[in-house]
């Protein structure tokens, strides 16, 4: 525990929930976007417990750590809109259940 | 102490309200507003524990872009209409995944309350942290740019990487005559 400042399982705490609401939204939604929001919620999740720990630990990787995944979650979200793009154009009205073939 | 838990208090609320906004809204744009909600209480809670280069970052980032990215794609497609949530194709989805649910935030939590941190604290002097010695945005840019350089290197070719396969993704198929009738009459639809 640091000299100024909150228990850090609180933020451990608030995290695990973060990520449980992302985990449950992504099982039953079935709009892909929602889905994708509901990833991006899990990451942000994870983000959280990075920094806490850096702070804990003292040390600047979980910051360094965080800075990756933004990055990679920003080239993810790219790649995931253009695919759902490239459906939608195709089938106007899909859902996550009508895609799930991997097929036109 | 205070102060920082007032901040805590409010950032979780609004965190946990905005999640649930996600998860719960019908319309996808609430949903991504609702996630813009989510993405500022994180970022305070960043600031909150000094981390204000991601804080600065994720503002930018994640609510600047990727939500505008979100929007952008909804709007274009025009999917902002209600979704159906009275069907439920895959019987017994919605409770098995709320048991799923349940069961990782207990693990989490068991995990968080009892043994959390492992492994051997920072030889980083506090105290010159705390005075100001070395600011967070430059620790931040000597851990980057030294020991992870090569990730840093290794991430720009990913985000090249990412450009191309999203131009390649959502290029239009041309309208040539030999295209099969439903690329046709998709290209046809589009305009």
């Amino acid at each position: 525990m640091t000299a100024t400042g909150i228990d850090p399982a609180w933020y451990l705490t608030l995290a695990a929930l973060l990520f449980t609401i992302g985990a449950v939204g992504l099982l039953v939604r079935r709009n892909v976007l929602v889905m994708f929001m509901c990833i991006e919620l899990m990451l942000n999740a994870v983000n959280l417990t990075f920094v806490t720990f850096a702070r804990e630990l003292g040390e600047i990787d979980g910051q360094s750590l965080v800075f990756f995944v933004l990055v990679v979650a920003a080239a993810e979200v790219v790649v995931g809109l253009g695919i759902i793009v490239a459906i939608f154009r195709r089938r106007p009205d899909a859902t996550a259940d009508d895609v799930s073939v991997l097929k036109g | 102490m205070a102060v920082e838990g007032v901040v805590f208090g409010v950032c979780a609320v609004i965190v946990l309200a905005g999640a649930v906004g996600v998860v719960l809204s019908r319309n996808p744009v609430h949903a991504a507003l609702m996630l813009v909600m989510t993405l500022f209480g994180v970022a305070v809670l960043f600031v909150a524990q000094e981390a204000h280069f991601l804080a600065a970052v994720q503002v930018i980032v994640y609510a600047g872009a990727i939500v505008v990215l979100f929007l952008f794609v909804i709007m274009l497609l025009g999917v902002d209409r209600a979704e159906n949530v009275r069907v439920e194709p895959l019987r017994g989805q919605r409770p098995l995944a709320l048991l799923v649910g349940v069961a990782v935030l207990v693990e989490l939590l068991v995990l968080s309350g009892t043994q959390w941190v492992t492994g051997a604290r920072s030889a980083a002097d506090p105290a010159e942290v705390a005075a100001g010695g070395s600011e967070n945005v430059e620790r931040l840019a000597e851990s980057v740019f030294t020991r992870y350089l090569f990730a840093f290197e290794i991430t720009s070719v990913l985000l090249v990487i990412a450009v191309v396969g999203a131009v390649v993704l959502a290029r239009r198929p041309r309208p040539e005559p030999a295209a099969e009738p439903v690329a046709d009459a998709a290209v046809e639809e589009a305009r």
